[in-house]
């Protein structure tokens, strides 16, 4: 009748302010300028070594990153499915076992909770990983179904190997049968004599694999990962949480609680989201009876849309960091940039931002009042923007099976 | 082929009252009942053979508007009957008799200062009451709703509150949801007064003289209608009551199944959205209707026979989160002959049996730790001096309400905790009647668990759910379901967990019906 939950078995020291995660003595042994911020409670590294080397080895080579920290709850009993689909507004009922989607859940009102992903492990059993904290929904969500939600976060270490030459690297590290693996894709295998799963996902929009195993396997798997660099046949490097943000800007990837404020720590009327308002429309499926927030939803549809999470381009080299959007220069306001970076690829700045609409329809033009700083001295200038209603970067590997070797 | 119209689940009162306004209205009404027998919490039961008693043991409130729309004194219901006297017991046989009601009340056996004050408290709380009185059979607004019809009904709330004069205004503010104990205390010096005063407000729920919440609220509701708070068996018993109904019901047209226990709520999605579209019984037949309407409470209606699997999370742990713990047990005793309780007359009266606050208080912090009282608090009736054919003649039934009786008792309701609580209350009821012990033929108790599972109520909960600020008038059951549809379009709450609330008043069958008819 009720969800039950476990915590973790090894409890956390409380006097250790930050968690080392499993694979912390290498990654110590990596980050060189110590550049150290908390995720989910774990000691992660911003940067390395060089942010734009780390940047480039995504898009250019090979990257490692630790993922341990990202939130993992397993799914599982005979009413995992219902429990699911009831919390998600995609319909999941036509996921396979070994696949993977992209997913996000509402309140009753039809606001964004958090985003994330569904990984049907085997028949009947999934893993859901999110970006923020969802267990009291979860919990609260399992209530009345005979369905098990289990806390695995602290159990499971992950690492992802994202790049043009991640295959590459993993078919060398020994890593077998990825050739077939298509993009989310489940595999199970062996490397190093250990089992682990590997799931084709990422969030860079490059091509990239996740590696998920037990925490006493986490030094062993890094290793094999890292003895291709040792032994010289592709080059590898670690990479923080900037560099992250910077590809999964360019990727069209949004970050719940920063590119818009999540329902649960919403406090004022109108500050909260739908996922029409973050274009996240194509992740809601109203042909499935029933989920939560659905009712809302289809009220919502039917009227015209107020404001929307866009991708803007910004012409000009000055960083529109926290800038106000105007419908013309010195013109209406109409909402802020959310996040944004330097896209080296691409040579341009790359934001997320939120825009309102008038009459349901998009401002002709949009500009952005930037302040910025020529010697200490505070200057203001003002910048064209462009809506990109398709991710700023992309590339065919990405999807390719079986991918390009090098 | 759709048969039904409409079908409700349940032939409580408030199932009846429904299903006959809607047949009155031509539509085609099925009423499911899981019981052999109509009624509900006030159906009446054979307890021993030729004995009969009803879980709710008088009328008090039932709504005058609804006894003339549905005609129930042409099918045998007589709404006016003269008002019981209510009793507080004494052990010394110094009791205090409350009889009669409107101008014609009337208070015997205490001090001349507290006569006076139960006056000028009954004058006020029955201005207050009238007051009250519009807003029962009225469909709540929905919060946040602002439509004309809506704010219109709380300007006239507003309106009436003012016509009230500032200092009544000021006090209905003050006092409506005032602790019992406070408002007792300031009014009056007679323990025993202030403890059956205060009953009123208290039974059935899951409160206490101390509890700050809606006990004032309750005795208001319960105040509203002619009795203006006092208690009667109509001629024929709470039978005729029922009979009545079904009686009318059956009139317009309305089919009353019996022995039908409803499985589930048959649900049919689309893009649209979910639909209610007909049930599924027990044995496993369905039948489709246009709409179902739940008279059972509702967790049973969302939880149970829906399921969360089509509500909204936050909705239906909202739901889940509702206080539905009976409080009340029932203890039904066969007499040999008339009970004497010394110092009265004739025990025909609704005795109280509560020497004081505390005593009630008491018995409620035992029940809240999951225990029942050593000092058991009652209210005791021989019903079968009022209505004759509940006993073989010459011989009697003895009703109580035992309050403060755990649903979850620590340790179980075991053979043993039953045996003890008989024992207790039959001890209880001989301090004012002593010879009784020698009278008894026989013993039935019904605990909260035994009233959820005869009358499938969660809880064991008279009210379904509890009476209390929370859940009350726009927030009952809960915001979202308080306007008598759910989120489940075809689907209707229309029992006592719907607004104004439970008691044998008919309301919420009323409005529901009036919210369906539109």
């Amino acid at each position: 009748m009720s969800g039950n939950t476990q915590q973790r078995s090894g409890q956390h020291d409380f006097r250790q302010v930050l968690q080392p995660s499993p694979f912390h003595p290498r990654v110590e042994e990596h980050c060189r300028v110590k550049n150290w911020t908390s995720w989910n409670g774990y000691q992660t590294a911003r940067v390395y070594d060089t942010l734009a080397a780390e940047y480039f080895a995504i898009r250019s080579s090979c990257s490692v990153m630790d993922l341990t920290p990202m939130e993992k709850y397993r799914i599982g009993g005979p009413d995992a499915l219902k429990f699911l689909n009831r919390l998600v507004a995609r319909d999941i009922s036509g996921l396979k076992p070994n696949r993977v989607t992209y997913v996000l859940w509402c309140n009753d009102e039809g606001k964004v909770l958090d985003d994330g992903t569904i990984f049907h492990l085997r028949q009947g059993e999934y893993r859901l990983c999110s970006q923020h904290h969802q267990l009291d929904w979860l919990l609260i969500s399992a209530l009345g179904m005979d369905v098990s939600v289990i806390v695995e976060t602290h159990e499971i270490a992950a690492l992802a190997v994202q790049g043009p030459t991640a295959y590459s690297v993993l078919t060398a590290a020994g890593f077998e049968g990825l050739d077939q693996l298509k993009p989310f894709g489940i595999l199970y295998t062996q490397v190093a004599g250990f089992e682990l799963m590997v799931s084709r996902t990422g969030y860079t929009g490059d091509l990239g694999y996740e590696l998920w195993t037990d925490p006493s396997n986490a030094l062993a798997l890094w290793d094999a990962v890292f003895e291709v660099r040792d032994r010289g046949l592709y080059d590898l490097r670690c990479i923080g949480l900037d560099a992250l943000e910077m590809v999964r800007i360019e990727a069209g990837f949004i970050m719940p609680a920063d590119d818009f404020n999540t329902a649960e720590t919403t406090v004022r009327a109108g500050h909260d989201r739908s996922p029409f308002e973050i274009g996240l429309g194509w992740v809601v499926n109203f042909d499935k009876p029933h989920f939560t927030g659905k009712q809302a939803l289809l009220r919502e549809k039917s009227r015209p849309i107020k404001r929307r999470l866009v991708k803007l381009a910004i012409d000009g080299n000055k960083p529109p960091i926290d800038s106000f959007l105007y419908d013309g220069k010195k013109g209406r306001r109409i909402g802020t940039i959310k996040t944004q970076i330097w896209s080296p690829i691409l040579k341009a700045n790359l934001a997320m931002a939120d825009v309102e609409y008038r009459k349901g329809k998009l401002p002709k033009e949009i500009w952005a009042e930037i302040y910025y700083q020529k010697e200490l001295e505070w200057q203001v200038s003002w910048a064209r923007c462009r809506i990109s209603e398709t991710p700023f970067w992309t590339h065919p590997r990405r999807s390719a099976t079986p991918p390009q070797s090098f | 082929m759709q048969q039904y119209d409409t079908i409700i689940i349940g032939a409580g009162h408030n199932g009846l009252v429904c299903a006959t306004y809607l047949a009155q209205e031509g539509q085609r009404v099925l009423v499911l009942e899981a019981s052999d027998t109509p009624g509900g919490l006030a159906a009446t039961r054979e307890f021993f053979p030729g004995f009969k008693a009803s879980v709710a043991h008088t009328v008090s409130h039932f709504s005058a508007k609804v006894a003339r729309d549905l005609k129930l004194a042409v099918h045998g219901f007589d709404s006016a009957t003269a008002p019981m006297p209510t009793v507080g017991l004494n052990s010394a046989g110094e009791h205090i008799v409350l009889s009669g009601t409107g101008a014609e009340a009337e208070i015997n056996g205490v001090s001349a200062e507290d006569a006076t004050s139960y006056r000028g408290y009954r004058q006020l709380l029955q201005r207050f009451a009238e007051l009250l009185e519009p807003f029962w059979l009225k469909t709540m607004p929905r919060v946040g709703d602002t439509r004309l019809s809506s704010l219109l009904t709380f300007a006239q709330l507003g309106l009436k509150l003012r016509l009230l004069g500032k200092q009544d205004m000021g006090e209905f503010m003050r006092v409506a949801t005032l602790p019992a104990r406070d408002l007792m205390d300031e009014n009056f010096d007679s323990e025993l007064l202030k403890a059956m005063l205060s009953w009123d407000g208290l039974i059935g729920s899951k409160m206490a003289p101390r509890s700050p919440n809606a006990t004032v609220l309750a005795l208001l509701y319960r105040m509203s209608g002619e009795l203006g708070g006092a208690h009667a068996i109509p001629v024929g018993g709470i039978e005729s009551l029922i009979g009545a109904l079904n009686s009318a019901a059956a009139s317009t047209g309305v089919e009353v199944k019996t022995g039908a226990r409803v499985g589930r709520i048959l649900i049919e999605g689309s893009e649209d959205g979910l639909r209610a579209t007909g049930v599924e019984l027990a044995n496993g037949e369905q039948i489709v209707a246009g709409r179902v309407v739940s008279s059972a409470d509702p967790q049973r209606t969302f939880l149970q026979l829906l399921g969360v699997e089509y509500l909204e999370i936050e909705f239906s742990n909202r739901i889940r989160r509702l206080r539905c713990e009976g409080y009340v047990a029932k203890l039904h005793l066969a007499l040999d002959g008339v009970p004497n309780f010394e110092g009265l007359a004739k025990p025909d009266g609704r005795m109280i049996i509560a020497a004081d606050m505390d005593a009630i208080e008491f018995a409620y912090d035992d029940a809240k730790y999951g225990n029942y009282s050593q000092q058991l608090v009652m209210e005791i009736l021989v019903p079968s001096l009022h209505q004759e054919s509940l006993a073989p003649a010459g011989k009697h039934v003895l009703s109580a309400h035992i309050m403060y009786v755990p649903h979850k008792l620590k340790g179980g309701w075991t053979e043993e905790a039953r045996a003890i609580l008989v024992q207790l209350a039959i001890d209880t009821v001989a301090i004012y009647a002593p010879a009784i012990r020698a009278q008894i033929l026989h013993s039935e108790l019904l605990t909260p668990l035994d009233l959820e599972q005869i009358h499938n109520v969660t809880g064991g909960h008279w009210h379904h759910t509890e009476f209390s600020a929370d859940q009350l008038l726009m927030m009952r059951p809960t915001y979202e379901a308080a306007q008598y549809s759910t989120p489940i379009p075809g689907l209707y709450l229309c029992g006592a967990g719907s607004h104004p609330g439970g008691g044998l008043m008919g309301g919420p069958g009323h409005n529901a019906a009036r919210q369906i008819l539109g």
